[in-house]
């Protein structure tokens, strides 16, 4: 066991203050100590994605950094993406084109996909498939997921025509 | 007035029930991150306890110091075999009728295998307990082929042999072998010989199809809570089976049923990974008991893949024979079943390999006889159904490649051989050759669809100009046309003949009608990913005329849910499916009498519509079922009891027999062994169809799932029984990335025997998938003489195929 320490994180818009052994995982942190458990463990080992946060604008798989790494950062979870008076886009589609089954890799899946769509706002489906790759879904077959979120694109994009 | 206004096609509409698409009331937790999944389950103190695992596949135990693990600083309790043992709780019985060690009780037989159970504050404090205990083994000579098992001096499990050094009879009967586990028959061995023996054409092979897991996203795990002031017991946990683990609970703790409570809560997918009773489960309720605090238990990715629930590991022999002209005259199967350490496969209790004996598939086959031996060897324990009924997508596959090689031996079109052989539409309800009755199908209707929509021929003319391209040196792709038309056999199952540790296989549903006209209706499944609580909305709200919206379902809490037996083989909607139809019609029955009262006519009077009861011949006159269950709570009606509720168990009749046609196009790189799907057609029969949406969401996802176990996915041991495929690095899951787009498609034949003629679909395109994705990569490689070729068919072992078949030279 190490020496705990305060790391400061500011959470979906929140600053918090955690106390804990440099070598938790960030995704126990917000799990366990912050009780923020969207972000689910499928792995450890960075493959599965289901615990996938956005840290300072970039995806990032919470179960292998250390939250010693994550001090001073601004994170991001499906948990702060939207509400039940407002959900986001992508949160809307994947209900509408049944875009997830038992609902594990959902949080990490649409986190992912809020900054794919930044970094490709209009993507092609290959583009999808390529930058939904780190997040492994095992029961829709991603067809689904694509579609989901060529719909949320889709209408993000006519909100922001609509908005210039 | 409103309702005049309102058309009944509106009417039909507003309730949502079964056939249309509606969207799942499941999903607005799951996208909002709100689902409630045993890990996220909080309890104040509550504990965490992991495991010291054997490094060794098979060693004698020595010694287990727990000293220095005791002083690790927030480390509570360390229990060993010795601590449960005056419990009578260092074994306990599998769901195959074995025994099974919940610690180490002086051997270990499996990598992974659970030494000692480490209780600490936390995880963490957990894994540095683990480090420190030291334990001392003596390494054995491993066995980990079943062939070789069969012949081996060493003896796995002592318990197999008497005093007599002989081995004893086990749960199925008497022992070939001390490391041998039953031998399980089907069918007639004499008469089956003798056709195979006469016949004009025989085509044999054998084939291996490998051990894998269902590796759900979310692993195994549960919360167990035993608070000692009411004597109560709260497990919450990933069970596919909430109810069968109360009694299986109950029967080695001793604690009454009455007294413990099990709850399922959302479960992060299962597939069959999560039927099993696991040691982490006695052991956490054990710790609770031992420190008064709830105590946590989640498995990791590598103890998840190393330690519960592999399946397959089927090594099958076949000979089919057939006449000239391709009509099938006998079916041969022996299978020699590596089934581990530990027969902990989660069968029906008479049916030791499953409904292995599906066999025979989609065609009428007069003869056939098949045999399983069951092995032990120094693997990990399991052989659950993933993603499949009971060892089906082994039937499926051993069929739908005998089928191949015998077109193969005919010189003939495998789609051609499968038509001429399929069991016709005016033959069902089947009495096929190894036993089962199917209920419905008409294959050659699906068959030509599928043939028709994939342009079966030009697919053909197109492979024939492929392989004059290759051979003339224009391309280096070949061109596979994978066929399958399988027939599934789901619903387990008739109480008469299926039961799991004596539990009869029926399912339940119960529901309670609220003043108001909404409800709530409660089942012994549990949904883990299926969208229950939206499907079986829709099938009351067309039994009962109230909006599915209005319908609460409620899955998973044994103290509020019926008993049933859990949701795996495809057995929620065929049996508590059902369930929830005929609790519907009693509550109609009653409902019936309410109107009639009402209307002050007779009951045989007024017929139901939709959303009411009308008077026969006066629709204008009509009771809405609203108002109904609003007068079944506020009037006193002569001879009729207030409230309305009703509850059925429901035990099928039949198994139930969904079936479909598939057709798999394939490009394969021969110099890189890179296959690219280029089509992927799937034509499913599930009979009545309650929600096409979520339909075609699990044939999508199914088929991903097969599609992994054809063309990679694998759990391999080395020679010393070590795990090689341990992490998601090596055991294959596939993405976004590697996943096509499938075309679905579908016929429909309704069970005949089913109350709304539903069949279940969740694990048809599993099933199907695998041998129509191996017969694709086999189809490439026919034009040069490939035959057999085991899967998994992962990029090495295609360009082996290539290279094997000399098309590298």
């Amino acid at each position: 066991m190490l020496e705990k320490k305060h790391y400061k994180l500011n959470v979906n818009g929140e600053a918090v203050d955690v106390l804990a052994e440099p070598r938790e995982l960030l995704i126990y942190t917000l799990r366990e100590s912050l009780n923020i458990t969207g972000p689910h463990i499928g792995c450890e080992t960075s493959h599965c994605g289901a615990c996938t946060v956005t840290i300072d604008g970039k995806s990032v798989k919470s179960c292998t950094m250390f939250v010693a790494q994550a001090d001073g950062k601004e994170i991001t979870t499906i948990e702060g993406l939207g509400n039940p008076d407002g959900l986001h886009p992508l949160q809307e589609a994947f209900k509408e084109h049944h875009g997830l089954q038992c609902g594990y890799c959902t949080p990490g899946m649409i986190t992912r996909a809020t900054k794919l769509l930044e970094e490709i706002p209009n993507p092609t489906e290959e583009e999808i498939r390529f930058g939904m790759a780190g997040n492994i879904c095992r029961c829709t077959g991603y067809q689904n997921i694509v579609k989901s979120i060529q719909a949320a694109a889709a209408e993000m994009s006519a909100a922001k025509e609509a908005a210039e | 007035m409103k309702d005049e206004v309102e058309s009944r096609e509106d009417r039909v509409a507003n309730l949502k029930g079964m056939g249309c698409s509606r969207k799942r009331v499941e999903d607005a937790r799951f996208t909002q991150g709100k689902g409630n999944y045993v890990d996220d389950i909080k309890l104040d103190g509550m504990l965490f306890g992991d495991f010291v695992r054997s490094p060794y596949a098979h060693a004698t135990l020595k010694n287990i110091d727990i000293s220095a693990a005791m002083k690790v600083p927030g480390v509570l309790a360390v229990l060993t075999a010795k601590d449960l043992e005056p419990l009578g709780l260092h074994w306990m019985p599998t769901l195959a009728g074995d025994k099974q060690m919940v610690l180490a009780d002086g051997k270990v037989l499996f990598q992974g295998q659970e030494v000692a159970f480490v209780v600490a504050t936390d995880r963490f404090a957990a894994a540095d307990g683990i480090e420190a205990v030291v334990v001392d083994y003596e390494e054995q000579p491993v066995l980990v082929d079943p062939f070789k098992a069969m012949q081996s001096e060493i003896v796995l499990r002592p318990d197999t042999v008497g005093e007599d050094g002989k081995p004893v009879a086990g749960a199925h009967g008497p022992r070939k072998h001390h490391n041998h586990i039953f031998t399980w028959e089907a069918g007639d061995k004499e008469p089956t010989e003798e056709v195979i023996s006469n016949a004009a054409v025989v085509a044999e092979e054998f084939m291996y199809y490998h051990r894998t897991h269902p590796c759900p996203l979310e692993t195994c795990g549960c919360v167990a809570s035993m608070d000692k002031v009411n004597g109560k017991l709260t497990l919450w946990g990933t069970f596919q089976a909430p109810h069968a683990i109360r009694t299986v609970v109950s029967l080695i703790s001793g604690i009454e049923e009455h007294n413990i409570r099990v709850i399922s809560p959302d479960i992060g997918g299962g597939f069959g990974n999560k039927v099993g009773a696991y040691p982490g489960y006695v052991c956490s309720v054990v710790a609770s008991i031992v420190t008064g605090k709830p105590v946590k238990w989640i498995e990791d990715r590598m103890d998840n893949l190393m330690t519960t629930a592999f399946a397959r590991d089927y090594w099958m022999k076949g000979r089919i024979s057939a006449t000239k002209d391709g009509k099938i005259t006998g079916l041969h199967c022996h299978v020699t079943a590596d089934h581990g350490g530990f027969d902990a496969c989660a069968d029906p209790t008479k049916f030791p390999a499953g409904f292995m004996n599906i066999c025979t598939g989609s065609y009428d086959i007069p003869t056939a006889y098949l045999e399983v031996d069951g092995v032990y060897t120094n693997k990990a324990p399991g052989g659950v159904s993933y993603r499949c009924s009971f060892r089906v997508t082994e039937a499926v596959y051993f069929i739908e490649r005998m089928i191949e090689v015998l077109a193969i031996e005919l010189n003939m079109d495998a789609a051609k051989l499968r038509e001429i052989n399929f069991i016709k539409k005016e033959q069902f309800p089947y009495k096929a050759a190894l036993g089962w009755e199917y209920d419905s199908g008409d294959y050659h209707t699906a068959w030509a669809k599928a043939m028709e929509a994939v342009d079966y021929d030009g697919l053909r003319a197109e492979q024939a100009q492929r392989v004059e391209d290759f051979k003339a040196g224009k391309t280096r792709k070949l061109l596979g046309v994978g066929l399958t038309h399988f027939t599934e056999i789901v619903g387990a199952g008739p109480v008469k003949n299926c039961d799991i540790l004596g539990l009869g296989m029926f399912d339940s549903c119960e529901i309670r009608i609220h003043p108001t006209g909404s409800a709530i209706a409660r089942l012994g499944t549990i949904s883990q990913g299926q969208g229950h609580a939206t499907t079986f909305a829709q099938i009351l709200a067309s039994e009962i005329g109230l909006p599915a919206d209005s319908i609460t379902i409620e899955e998973g809490d044994t103290d509020t849910a019926p008993y049933g037996l859990g949701t795996y083989g495809s057995r929620s909607t065929p049996v508590a499916g059902a369930a929830t139809a005929m609790a519907g019609r009693k509550i109609r029955a009653k409902a019936q009498m309410i109107a009639a009262y009402l209307l002050e006519v007779h009951d045989d009077d007024v017929e139901f519509d939709v959303d009411r009861f009308a008077v026969k011949g006066a629709p204008e006159k009509f009771k809405t079922m609203k108002e109904i269950a609003f007068a079944a709570y506020n009037q006193a009606i002569p001879g009729i009891e207030p409230g309305l509720e009703a509850v059925s168990y429901y035990d099928p009749p039949n198994m139930t027999y969904p079936f479909g046609a598939y057709v798999c196009v394939m490009e394969i790189d021969v110099d890189t062994g890179v296959q690219e799907i280029r089509q992927f057609y799937a034509l499913d029969d599930c009979g009545t169809r309650i929600n096409p949406m979520i339909i075609e969401g699990q044939i999508h996802g199914g088929l991903t799932e097969a599609l992994a176990v054809a063309l990679g996915q694998e759990i391999a041991y080395d020679e010393q029984g070590n795990v090689k495929t341990a992490t998601l690095m090596d055991f294959f899951l596939p993405t976004s990335w590697e996943v096509p787009n499938y075309q679905t498609d579908h016929t429909v034949t309704p069970s005949p025997h089913h109350p709304i003629g539903a069949k279940g679909v969740g694990e048809s395109p599993h099933v199907g998938g695998v041998p129509c994705f191996s017969n694709a990569v086999h189809d490439a490689f026919r034009p040069f003489g490939l035959r057999q070729s085991h899967m998994p068919h992962d990029h090495w072992r295609i360009w082996k195929i290539a290279n094997d078949l000399g098309l590298h030279d």
